[in-house]
């Protein structure tokens, strides 16, 4: 891939300085730059991050047994009804696409912000108002709504808790949601820099076009349903209400086929992060470049047939759960795929055995747990003995924590220095590194024992025999914490107190490493021209 | 002026007049009725008539009102891509509706 002058770039003033008319918060909150607008959602992310997160430890320290009277059932009802929506709907959803792709997406195809910088912004308003709404369902009406994360109806239209609103929340979150998509497609179809064909787009991008395509064509359904819950709660239209011919199934076939495909609207970007990070550091190039990026539209297309899943035991009919459960198995092969060619350019690589590459090979660990604890759902027999209880939760927190949410950190440790020009201390980050990863599996694989023993999810409290699992999950989940704090406060200190970070501090060899660190205003001096592969090695050294 | 501000005024847009509009119209109310008089028949009528006489309906707005008629290859394929993914949704739920 062709380098434009880093030298040049560096020498104007970083996006960090204000240069237009406004300044300070005012110019933060009226900026169209795509930079700025991937640090607001940074910024609000991780404070939704750690918010979802002190919920979870509450909600760990009820199944202790010395301290089960801490809350009544109804606000256990309400914190993880709490702890979903913000870190599914605040955090998990838009974290990789609208951080990391809001910032690095024109970085990497060359281009200078996304086609609709306006809307961009508007984006961004849409999500703060969305998580405002959330916020304020819990201390509005009749009180948090004690749902769970899922809304189901027929109770989600019969409790007397702040439902409306908190649905009302998701509608407009799915407004931010569709608008980036439209956005990020736009963009990857005009923007691209002169020579950047398709199959030379980085396949981070792959995966935010991916990811997009689902965002447009999955998240107006959402948007419809609970207009419809609303319509219920209101009106009492009857549609999912069986007492008046409705159909309380109905509620979970639109829901889920939002809600599945989003599962991949949470961990496509997460794979392409990873897949960023791992050539740089096996220093060669992807292995199988085109059978990754087909195996993102694949895990689009396919992922979005597979809701039924979730309603194995609902009552759904036989040939229908057959039928979902053969897509089920289907859709992990795209994912294998990706994991096949992650450890192959791993295979004879020259490994630079960095932080971003211990957080992403541990995602790849983590991902494959809960993949194949996913795919063991798929399968109709087992999903009748796990559904409900533990095993699910366990499951679902190894792939959108330990995917996503691992990848998250992954990404933020492999941008970080680009982002804001400043190095963090690898030292801590390989610190941090030890209780994040044993904390987690003590939590969440305890959960997935737990399950199998039979523990329903979602009770406030359990039989003597689960007390033994509860504890050490408990406890595990205050030294996952403890990483999580060293790993931020890392952060924290880097951003005042960091070094410098060069322009290209991993030596990576994708365009956004071309530029200064941090970007200028308009990413480029001059635009660059591709006339290569993304991953091609060696990278020619820059200061 | 961008690239496509450029092709925008190079190629000012196509409009369908207002006899179109108003013929367009005529047939939407024409299929409302239909739709209602064909729901007297029972539910199963109703259900039929809400999966044929409303995508017909929903098509011609999609052709002439939001101008679907004057797009590119382009445009056309995205709605294409959007009525086959709703149309495999239909087929998915139909899965478990038809056979409890």
């Amino acid at each position: 891939m062709s380098a434009p002058s880093a030298t040049a770039s560096a020498s104007e003033p970083s996006f960090l300085v204000d240069q237009g008319p406004r300044h300070g918060l005012l110019a933060w909150l009226t900026t169209t730059d795509h930079k700025r607008i991937g640090l607001m959602y940074l910024a609000a992310m991780v404070t939704f991050f750690f918010t979802g997160a002190t919920i979870g430890i509450f909600m760990r320290l009820v199944q202790l047994s010395s301290l089960s009277h801490m809350m009544t059932a109804q606000t256990y009802n309400a914190l993880f009804t709490v702890h979903g929506v913000i870190m599914i709907f605040l955090f998990v959803i838009p974290g990789l696409p609208a951080v990391f792709g809001n910032f690095f997406l024109p970085l990497q195809i060359g281009a200078r912000d996304v086609a609709f910088p306006r809307l961009n912004l508007a984006s961004w308003y849409f999500f703060m108002a969305g998580a405002v709404l959330a916020i304020t369902s819990l201390f509005t009406g009749g009180g948090p709504p004690d749902t769970g994360w899922t809304f189901y109806a027929p109770f989600s239209i019969k409790t007397g808790t702040n439902v409306t609103l908190a649905v009302f929340a998701a509608f407009v979150l799915g407004f931010s949601s569709m608008l980036t998509g439209v956005n990020f497609i736009t963009t990857i179809h005009r923007m691209r820099a002169p020579g950047m064909k398709w199959f030379r787009m980085p396949l981070f991008c792959w995966s935010l076009y991916a990811t997009a395509w689902v965002q447009i064509l999955a998240t107006p359904v959402l948007a419809i349903t609970l207009v419809l819950v609303i319509l219920e709660r209101l009106f009492g239209i009857g549609i999912f209400d069986p007492a008046k011919g409705g159909d309380p199934l109905l509620y979970q076939h639109l829901f889920w086929i939002y809600s599945h495909p989003a599962v991949y609207i949470m961990i496509l970007p997460a794979m392409g992060a990873i897949t960023e990070i791992i050539p740089t550091f096996a220093r060669r190039t992807i292995f199988g470049y085109k059978a990754i990026a087909f195996s993102s539209m694949a895990i689009a297309g396919v992922g979005s047939l597979v809701w039924g899943h979730h309603m194995f035991t609902s009552g759904m009919s036989l040939t229908g759960d057959m039928i979902f459960s053969l897509l089920t198995m289907i859709v992990a092969v795209p994912s294998a795929i990706k994991v096949f060619n992650w450890t192959a350019t791993l295979y004879k690589g020259s490994i630079d055995f960095q932080p971003p590459l211990l957080y992403a090979l541990t995602f790849i660990f983590l991902f494959c747990i809960g993949g194949l604890t996913g795919v063991m759902q798929g399968a109709l027999a087992v999903n009748q003995h796990v559904h409900d209880t533990y095993f699910i939760v366990g499951h679902f927190h190894y792939v959108m924590f330990g995917g996503t949410g691992i990848a998250f950190f992954a990404a933020l440790l492999y941008w970080f220095p680009k982002m804001f020009g400043k190095m963090y201390s690898r030292k801590v980050a390989y610190i941090a590194w030890f209780p994040i990863f044993v904390g987690f599996n003590m939590l969440y694989f305890t959960m997935l024992v737990l399950g199998l023993e039979g523990m329903p999810r979602r009770y406030y409290h359990h039989l003597p025999q689960f007390d033994t699992g509860h504890v050490v999950a408990t406890v595990g989940s205050w030294i996952l914490v403890s990483g999580l704090l060293i790993l931020f406060g890392n952060f924290a200190y880097a951003l005042f107190k960091g070094k410098k970070a060069g322009s290209n501090p991993w030596g990576g060899p994708t365009l956004e490493w071309t530029t200064a660190s941090p970007p200028p205003q308009e990413n480029f001096a001059t635009i660059p021209t591709v006339t290569g592969p993304p991953y091609a090695f060696p990278v020619e050294p820059r200061p | 002026m961008t690239e496509q501000t450029k092709s925008m005024v190079e190629h000012p847009e196509e409009s369908p007049g207002y006899g179109t509009f108003v013929a367009v119209w005529a047939a939407l109310v024409v299929l409302t009725g239909l739709l209602v008089f064909v729901s007297h028949f029972g539910q199963k009528a109703a259900v039929w008539g809400l999966l044929t006489i409303t995508p017909l309906k929903a098509g011609l707005v999609f052709y002439f009102f939001m101008h679907l008629k004057y797009e590119g290859p382009l445009v056309k394929g995205v709605v294409f891509v959007a009525l086959g993914t709703l149309l495999i949704f239909f087929a998915l739920t139909y899965a478990d509706v038809a056979f409890r």
